[in-house]
């Protein structure tokens, strides 16, 4: 068992080797069009890492249904709450993913859905607070069976 | 004769969770999903012809006639959408979500919840 998950943990790390966000050529520039979303999303106002608990599995068998939930540290009052909470891809075909609306009525900054991934990629979610400020997380994900092509 | 089930004419389902009862400022979770293929427009068919896009693209969640909740849905979003959020038990009524999207898809439901 434990050898089975050293060949396991041994595949990842060759798989996040051959994935690593120091790769250029095709990576570099689909990650210019996701870093293109994520500033027209947050209009060109800094975005900061913090705040935002993106949870996600790190490595997903079907990429067709993959459970996400995002949660913001935020006392969620009238004078401070979440505004909007935007998840994103980088090797999708399209980088957006979801936009939620939430506001004080919401209570709680805690969301959930479930999204595609055409292959192993960064997942990023990224808040607006009432303040006008932004955060992020993201999460690299590990896909063995792709979205969209198979369906 | 036994009905004969075409794919075309599946009735739109959706699902709505919400509790039944709370207390007055207590903050509850809503799970909202809806029986929708979200053909992202990403895929061929067997002849291998692009399947045009056919997704919901707006949910919104009123709750007594007010908008507490809303989402602009992508193609990334799974088949079968699911959504889950929270929101804070003022006043006895309807919590109702609408789902909107491409070939003018339209779908509401609803639920009542007691506030005491």
């Amino acid at each position: 068992m434990t050898a089975r998950r050293q060949v396991l943990a041994a595949g990842l790390n060759s798989v996040l080797a051959a994935t690593g966000v120091v790769s250029i050529g095709p990576a570099q520039a689909t990650s210019d069009v996701l870093r293109a979303a994520v500033a027209a999303f947050a209009r060109g106002a800094p975005v900061r890492d913090g705040r935002v608990l993106l949870d996600i599995a790190p490595l997903v068998e079907n990429g067709n249904v993959v459970p996400v939930s995002v949660s913001v540290t935020s006392p969620m009052t009238a004078a401070e709450h979440v505004r909007r909470i935007a998840l994103f891809t980088s090797r999708n075909p399209q980088p957006e993913v979801v936009v939620l609306y939430l506001g004080p009525r919401a209570g709680r900054a805690v969301v959930a859905t479930r999204l595609r991934l055409a292959t192993s990629q960064q997942v990023w979610a990224v808040a607006e607070l009432s303040d006008g400020s932004f955060w992020q997380q993201g999460a690299e994900v590990i896909v063995t069976l792709a979205a969209c092509v198979e369906g | 004769m036994p009905p004969v089930w075409k794919a075309e004419a599946t009735v739109a389902l959706s699902l709505i969770h919400a509790p039944a009862r709370a207390t007055r400022g207590e903050v509850f979770e809503i799970r909202a999903s809806i029986a929708h293929a979200m053909e992202s427009g990403q895929r061929s068919d067997s002849q291998g012809r692009r399947m045009a896009r056919d997704i919901i693209r707006r949910v919104e969640c009123r709750y007594a006639g007010e908008l507490v909740f809303a989402a602009d849905l992508f193609p990334a979003i799974a088949a079968n959408p699911y959504l889950a959020f929270h929101t804070v038990a003022v006043v006895s009524g309807a919590i109702s979500v609408r789902w909107s999207g491409d070939n003018g898809f339209e779908h509401g439901a609803s639920v009542d919840i007691e506030v005491a």
